[in-house]
């Protein structure tokens, strides 16, 4: 393989493995914070046994989000050098001021907050996880803008001497249409992601025999703030992606193109269909088999059910005259992996409307069967414990095939209209290099993956803990030192 | 000063928080084996282990955001050097990614499950993790300060094994020794008791070493591209490390560990004052190495940048130091629970319960 093929591969492994943390760390940071400041307002010990369980998991769970990142940092200079130097002077700022405004805030008071229960006052302990939870929403920020600047370049002119991008207009890069929609979204598929895990845990607690019967109304509270989290944060996905589809057409329309698979144009007045799920042969140019709602892609594309959708083949040879005068922009095909493309973009889709109807039936079954126990229909059958166990898994999975899809379907664009992946790749580096790199990433994050893995299941599995009835961490009443308990 | 001028200032100030700020948590981390044994006052091994990790418990992640700053800030204002630098240092990188990743999985989990074994193999990722990093460093930056074998477009030409020449290996250890005499001065200024005595006697001798090494690397350094001031530098630096084990010897640990700090800075400002105006030179031609000048973002980037930082930094600053403040006291034995690793115990116990 030659080293563009094996820069891409380390890319898309490592970013990928990243991002199933990120979602988590955003989303449950959120929700402990809101346990604990729940149990400050009410006193109830239950909140106060939740936010210790979850957030025991959450530092599990951060651990790896805050390791990996730290590749993410230097990636850009190993593997893509020329891409670094291209874009450097408008893609670093947003970078460096994440680490400045985010990643100082989000590691410090963290720390604060694991190692100062029982030191410090609480409303100041319980505002230090606020902190963390602001600390990541920023960071998302930041690291989304710079992102969304490689779909949509914006605010920056080229430079002809020194053959450069160079920044014009901040704020134009900070407020691109593209980032303006794409951070709702993620933000929200993060919440998704978060309220999913707290959904699947307290099922899961709700369904084990070894549960004591006293400690079900706490998992019950637990599932029904989890199921309204996804629920509510799915509708925002939703209509936040239904934007970003009007965007996409826009800015990129080949990506739009590929996502259906549709080589011709659709002209004006007639609507382009939308399907579900197509059979046909692998390049998706020919179709043998599908299920489709008619005008749906007009209707996603261009907000209109008649509008006109550009097809691949005229993209294709509009981009071809547009940009073979430079070496940075010219390649002899400008389409994506169309099978790739279609197949994420309606997995994403999809799974998150599953994780939806879940979340929406564990509502309607958490509600009291009306006998004296308190029992939902949830308790006792096995299948919404199964229905717990995917939940987790499915807004983490569209979230992936959501990162495939917008950065799959950019190809072969590394910047949107102004260069290409390949001439973005290191020049100097070998592919020994980074073969040794791939290899060693992959081994190293398989085996974190199930060392994760089994302490989220052991601590999972563990439940909430007892605290003492009088539970206070007021440094003021109290005398041992309980962030050693929480800590090390 | 001009942008890039100022800009290459700050990177250097980074550098500089990230080298005395992390550099006593590595060496910490370096230390395990060696402090973290039996007591001579009987106290066990994992509860000389856990003091040492408690002492830097709340603070390592911070303190390592300062390299992700100033990574993120070179890429900023010197996409050049960032592109040239980490393009060019590639396996030698990989190495301290790899090696951070390991550290920083064995400090959050070690706790996690209550195994001697898995405590084991944690402390090794640390003790690991943080002894590469301390002497990757070294190496790097002498490279980086002397020059290596850049090409007319940037690039770095040189292979791995030229990186590891003798005077960027002496590099490596005086990093490494440094960091591990700070480390030990922390222990001996964070912990109570018998460990707090024997961190100190070992910070010591390490001390000895790291000073003599040092001023013979400093020496090779400024001898071929230093100046004046950079000289100047490095004379106070060494006098600062000198001046810190002195005092420490005395039984001062707060003067002593002030002295490694101050020595780590003004030998790391003085290796970017000797740099200076170039940011990467070649050894293959001079006109082909990248200066401040060549390698800078544009004025506006800049300009931008020194906004965020001027309003940013300060504030940061501060509320790392009050989490200094807030954890200011000493850690000693019996601030670790009896019922050692509560939580993973219980996990485990039920664990089996329900099996
Ligand atoms: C939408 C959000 C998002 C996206 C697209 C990315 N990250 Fe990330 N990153 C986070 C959201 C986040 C976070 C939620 O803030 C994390 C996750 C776990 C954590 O510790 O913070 C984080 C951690 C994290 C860290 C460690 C921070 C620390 O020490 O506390 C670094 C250096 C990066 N990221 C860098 C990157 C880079 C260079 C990316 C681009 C390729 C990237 N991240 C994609
Ligand atoms: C600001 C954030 C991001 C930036 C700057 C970024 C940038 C890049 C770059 C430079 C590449 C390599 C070029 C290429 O092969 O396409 C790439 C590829 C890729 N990225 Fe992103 N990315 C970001 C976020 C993400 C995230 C969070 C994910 C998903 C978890 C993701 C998924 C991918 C995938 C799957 C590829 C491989 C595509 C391919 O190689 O064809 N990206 N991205
Ligand atoms: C009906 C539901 C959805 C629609 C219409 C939708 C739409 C979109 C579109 C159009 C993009 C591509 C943006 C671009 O490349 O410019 C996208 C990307 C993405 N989607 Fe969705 N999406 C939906 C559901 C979900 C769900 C359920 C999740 C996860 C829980 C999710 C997570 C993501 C992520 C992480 C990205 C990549 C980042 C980005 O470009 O925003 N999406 N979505």
């Amino acid at each position: 393989m030659d080293p563009l093929d094996l820069a891409r591969w380390q890319f898309g492994i490592t970013t990928v493995y990243h991002f199933f943390f990120v979602p988590i760390t955003i989303g449950l940071s959120l929700l402990v914070a809101v346990m604990q400041t729940v149990w400050m307002r009410t006193r109830n010990p239950q909140w106060l046994r939740l936010t210790k369980f979850f957030g025991k998991l959450f530092t599990i769970n951060f651990a790896l989000g805050l390791v990996t990142g730290i590749v993410q940092e230097f990636q850009f200079g190993m593997n893509w050098s020329d891409y670094s130097r291209f874009v450097g002077d408008i893609f670093g700022a947003p970078l460096a001021i994440e680490a400045l405004l985010a990643f100082f805030l989000e590691s410090t008071f963290l720390g604060l907050w694991l190692f100062g229960w029982g030191r410090i006052p609480e409303k100041l302990h319980a505002s230090f996880i606020w902190l963390v939870h602001i600390g990541t929403v920023l960071s998302a920020y930041f690291i989304l803008a710079a992102n969304s600047f490689m779909q949509n370049p914006v605010g920056y002119t080229l430079n002809e001497a020194n053959g450069r991008a160079e920044l014009t207009d901040f704020v134009a890069v900070l407020t691109n249409p593209v980032q303006l929609v794409t951070f709702p979204h993620v933000l929200s598929a993060a919440y998704m992601t978060g309220g999913a895990f707290v959904l699947a845990f307290a099922i899961w607690h709700l369904w084990r025999q070894g549960t004591a019967q006293s400690d079900k109304p706490m998992y019950r509270r637990a599932a029904k703030v989890g199921a309204w989290t996804v629920l509510l944060a799915s509708l925002a996905v939703i209509v936040s992606g239904d934007f970003q589809g009007k965007v996409m057409t826009e800015v990129q329309p080949m990506k739009m193109a590929a996502a259906e698979g549709l080589y011709e144009d659709v002209p004006e007045g007639v609507g382009a269909p939308f399907s579900i799920i197509t059979v046909g042969t692998l390049d998706g140019s020919e179709e043998i088999w599908a299920v489709t709602v008619p005008k749906l892609l007009s209707y996603l594309a261009t907000g209109s059910l008649e509008g006109a959708v550009e097809g691949i083949d005229h993209i294709q040879e509009r981009y071809q005259l547009t940009y073979a005068g430079s070496e940075l922009t010219a390649v002899d095909d400008y389409r994506p992996v169309v099978p790739v493309t279609y197949w994420s973009f309606r997995l994403m889709m999809g799974l998150g409307f599953v994780g939806m109807a879940i979340a929406a039936a564990v509502l309607w079954a958490l509600r009291g069967k009306g006998d004296e126990s308190g029992e939902t229909r949830l308790e006792g059958n096995v299948w919404w414990a199964r229905a717990g166990a995917v939940v987790l898994f499915l807004p983490l999975l569209a979230n992936s095939f959501g990162w495939i899809f917008t950065e799959m379907g950019r190809q072969p664009w590394l910047v949107m209209g102004l260069m290409t992946t390949q001439t973005g790749v290191s020049p100097g580096t070998t592919a020994g290099e980074v073969l040794t790199s791939m290899v060693l990433f992959t081994l190293v994050y398989g085996a974190l993956a199930v060392v994760m893995v089994m302490l989220t299941l052991r601590y999972g599995r563990a439940g909430a803990e007892q605290v003492p009835e009088d539970a206070s961490y007021d440094p003021a009443t109290r005398s041992e030192d309980d962030a050693f308990v929480f800590t090390y | 000063m001009d942008l890039p001028t100022l800009w290459f200032a700050l990177i250097a100030v980074l550098w500089i928080g990230y080298f005395v700020l992390e550099g006593f948590d590595y060496g910490v981390g370096s230390l395990l084996p060696v402090l973290g044994r039996d007591g001579a006052d009987g106290a066990p091994a994992e509860t000389r282990r856990r003091q040492m990790l408690g002492s830097i418990g709340p603070f390592w992640d911070g303190n390592e955001v300062w390299l992700l700053t100033a990574g993120g800030a070179t890429f900023a204002a010197f996409p050049h050097w960032y592109a040239t630098l980490f393009s060019g240092f590639y396996l030698p990188l990989l190495l301290i990614l790899l090696a951070l990743i390991l550290r920083g999985v064995g400090l959050e989990y070690r706790g996690k499950v209550d195994s001697a074994v898995w405590r084991q193999r944690m402390d090794w990722m640390i003790i690991a993790g943080s002894a590469l990093p301390a002497l990757l460093w070294g190496v790097a930056f002498t490279n980086i300060v002397r020059g290596v074998p850049i090409d007319a477009e940037m690039e770095y030409v040189g292979g791995f094994w030229n990186l590891l020449n003798p005077v960027a290996l002496l590099g490596g250890l005086v990093t490494l020794t440094l960091f591990l005499t700070h480390g030990g001065l922390f222990i001996a200024l964070k912990t109570d008791g018998r460990l707090r005595h024997d961190a100190r006697a070992l910070a010591l001798r390490l001390g000895v070493v790291a000073a003599g090494l040092a001023v013979v690397w400093l020496a090779v350094m400024h001898g071929s591209t230093g100046n004046a001031l950079s000289w100047v530098l490095a004379g106070l630096a060494a006098a600062a490390l000198v001046g810190g084990l002195v005092a420490a010897r005395g039984g001062r640990e707060g003067w002593g560990f002030t002295g490694t700090f101050v020595a780590i800075a003004l030998a790391t400002a003085s290796l970017f004052v000797a740099l200076f105006p170039d940011v990467m030179p070649s050894t293959l031609d001079p006109a082909w190495s990248l200066t401040i000048e060549n390698a800078s973002s544009s004025q506006k980037t800049l300009g931008i940048m020194t906004w965020v930082a001027v309003v940013f930094t300060p504030i940061v600053l501060l509320y790392q130091s009050w989490t200094y403040w807030t954890f200011r006291k000493r850690i000693s034995g019996h601030h670790i629970p009896t019922d050692v690793h509560h939580a993973a115990a219980t996990a485990e116990t039920r664990d089996r319960t329900t099996a």
